[in-house]
């Protein structure tokens, strides 16, 4: 079990790079505590694997240096860091019975034979697979293998971290979820430090104490799941998290007001900006609600269409030609007489540049 | 029940079963018909029955050029499936490396074997043969078409020379189709060098080495065209493998009862081995499984 430390790290698949375009991991610095679950969440090549490899010690980065536990371990080889890492697609040693698969690590380290059989035991039985051990690891589902797999890196009793670069892609919706408790579950047994790598931000949000958002190469944002809804520190990320998205209104801001076409919104705090800057407003589909009648801050719109997805409903509305998503709470009925817009003032994101202004921060 | 019989698909089967009894059946029957018959000429043929078979099976010059065969076809795959796979696993695996090795190996795979018979039967000649010439001039004893040792290892090294590519090549697809994953994972493992070729890439290569010992064996069991022109089956007999036996009894003696019988027995052999290589290989790793 180790915290881990990435001191000014960033890399660049390019022998020599110039400029932030050449990296495909931007300059981070963070420190990863032990014993939490991370998970490192953001789209198809934005850097996630990358610097899982990183971590793992199959890549060297090219600037900056890993620390577990304050030691150096940057250009140590991946078996001297006592990683374990469970890959997209379950690798299990096809020849070897379950019980091998298991075994392999702590024999390739030349422990004893009672030690390995101890050790396989307790790992099976945690993994729930002592009925399989005599079997070929080949004939198993993908479930199992990937169990296997994570058996493989739970079996060495010295693991610093370990690492899962998107587990679950080959995995059968209806075990996903399964797959995922028991994780969840087993994270709360062995308290190690745990990185989970995923495009899946349901995934994301109930497996980690602590979600990683990257964006582009960038670590865009750290937090909990609830921060990441509520406060997202990037457009990107009100976008990624949620289903729908955060919706993002260009506007001007002036004080505590916020013209978008020419409505007002009014806004919790003041503000001032450069006018060269990109303003937007960012509001949750869960913090708008439509009514008949205009209230008090309330902006005309116009519904274009409604979607029913089962436990609420989702509004589209048409806000002087921008969409606004809202979700409309089961049991609500809306038409098209529902005209006036409002949102929940303390829910509102101011964003300059894609970046989230903090509140106070200005006044 | 009320079953509707409609037979009209089996018209679909035709063009195959036209195909393969012009291409297979049709060849074959003529030679089952020598086989178990015997003629004098003049399109006359006589009821032999079981006589020719039993006089191949219990002849000792069948025997000889059999254990000829079976020693020949050992001793090629014991060193060509062996060493295709030493060299797949160090060709390079990206680069501009690649497309030279892949064009280099494939040279001689592509050249015809009476062509690779005369370039080895030059290449080994002592008077003006490149190979003959320097070990004669070296001061070593080599003479092919005289000494028997000389003439089986020309063969084999000329074999070998042929064909280990294909092996080669064979496990090298075999290796690259590996995932990436199953190397990290191994070093994660802390799997020794030996343990991820015992583990990783043997099993993963299995399916292109059943198919390089399959194709092996068949050729090198058929083999003719090389050892006629190298060797022409000499030293006295010691190179005469099956079907340069066979050819010499059909056309050579016009035997062509004995050489029916025998050209079945040999197609049975062939037919029983690759039966029971690919039967072992493909259950090899089956017991304890699911």
């Amino acid at each position: 079990m180790a915290e881990i430390h990435l001191k000014n790290l960033a890399h660049s698949y390019y022998p020599n790079p110039k400029g932030d375009g050449d990296y495909a991991l931007k300059k981070i610095d963070h420190v990863w505590e032990d014993g939490k679950a991370y998970a490192l969440l953001g789209s198809s090549g934005c850097g996630k694997t990358t610097l899982l490899n990183i971590i793992s010690g199959l890549l060297h980065p090219s600037d900056g240096q890993v620390l577990f536990d304050g030691v150096d371990v940057t250009d140590l080889p991946t078996e001297e860091r006592h990683i374990a890492q469970v890959f997209q697609f379950p690798v299990v040693y096809d020849t070897m019975t379950v019980y091998d698969n298991l075994a392999f690590p702590l024999r390739n380290r030349g422990r004893s034979e009672d030690l390995v059989k101890e050790r396989v035991m307790h790992i099976a039985e945690m993994l729930e697979m002592t009925d399989v051990l005599k079997f070929k690891a080949r004939g198993l589902t993908a479930d199992a293998k990937q169990k296997i797999s994570l058996g493989r890196g739970l079996v060495r009793e010295n693991v610093a971290a370990i690492l899962f670069d998107e587990p679950l892609t080959v995995i059968d919706p209806h075990l996903k979820w399964l797959l995922r408790m028991q994780l969840k579950a087993l994270h709360h047994r062995v308290n190690n430090t745990m990185i989970y790598v995923t495009h899946d931000q349901t995934e994301a949000l109930t497996f980690a104490d602590q979600v990683v958002m990257m964006y582009d190469g960038y670590v865009v944002q750290i937090g909990t799941p609830q921060e990441l809804f509520e406060r997202p520190a990037h457009t990107f990320v009100g976008y990624f998290i949620g289903s729908p998205g955060m919706n993002i209104l260009p506007t001007h801001i002036d004080g505590n007001l916020a013209k978008i076409n020419g409505l007002s919104v009014s806004l919790p705090d003041s503000y001032k900006f450069d006018a060269d800057k990109k303003i937007e407003l960012g509001i949750r589909p869960e913090f708008c609600s439509l009514s008949r009648e205009e209230g008090l801050d309330s902006i005309p719109v116009s519904i274009k269409r409604i979607e029913d997805i089962g436990r609420h409903k989702i509004a589209r509305a048409d806000l002087a030609g921008q969409e606004v998503n809202v979700i409309v709470p089961e049991g609500i009925s809306i038409t098209d007489e529902h005209t006036h817009l409002s949102f929940d003032a303390s829910q509102i994101n101011v964003y300059s540049n894609d970046w989230l202004v903090e509140r106070g921060a200005q006044s | 029940m009320n079953k509707t019989w409609n037979n009209k698909a089996w018209w679909m089967v035709l063009p195959v079963v036209l195909l393969v009894a012009f291409s297979a059946v049709i060849p074959l029957m003529t030679v089952v018909n020598y086989a178990f018959q015997d003629t004098f000429g003049g399109n006359q043929f006589f009821w032999a029955g079981l006589d020719w078979f039993e006089e191949i099976l219990t002849s000792e010059r069948f025997h000889n050029a059999l254990g000829r065969q079976f020693m020949f076809s050992g001793i090629i795959l014991a060193i060509e499936i062996p060493l295709g796979i030493f060299i797949a696993m160090n060709m390079p695996k990206k680069g501009w490396g690649v497309p030279v090795c892949l064009v280099l190996m494939s040279l001689p795979l592509l050249i015809p074997f009476n062509v690779v018979g005369t370039i080895w039967q030059v290449f080994g000649r002592v008077d003006i043969g490149l190979l003959g010439a320097a070990m004669a001039g070296m001061g070593i004893d080599y003479n092919f078409t005289q000494n028997i040792t000389d003439a089986w290892i020309t063969l084999i090294v000329m074999d070998v020379w042929h064909w280990t590519s294909l092996v080669a090549l064979l496990c090298y697809a075999g290796l690259q189709s590996i995932p990436e994953a199953y190397y990290q994972a191994a070093r994660i493992d802390g799997a020794s060098a030996w343990s991820v070729f015992r583990y990783i890439q043997l099993p993963k290569m299995r399916g292109v080495l059943l198919i390089a010992v399959l194709l092996r064996f068949m050729d090198s069991f058929m083999i003719y065209t090389e050892p006629f022109v190298v060797t022409g089956g000499g030293p006295g007999n010691a190179t005469t493998f099956l079907s340069i036996d066979l050819v010499q009894m059909a056309i050579g003696q016009f035997d062509l009862g004995p050489a029916a019988a025998f050209s079945l027995i040999y197609f049975l052999i062939i037919l029983l081995l690759s039966w029971i290589f690919y039967t072992v290989m493909t259950n090899m790793d089956k017991e304890n499984g699911r």
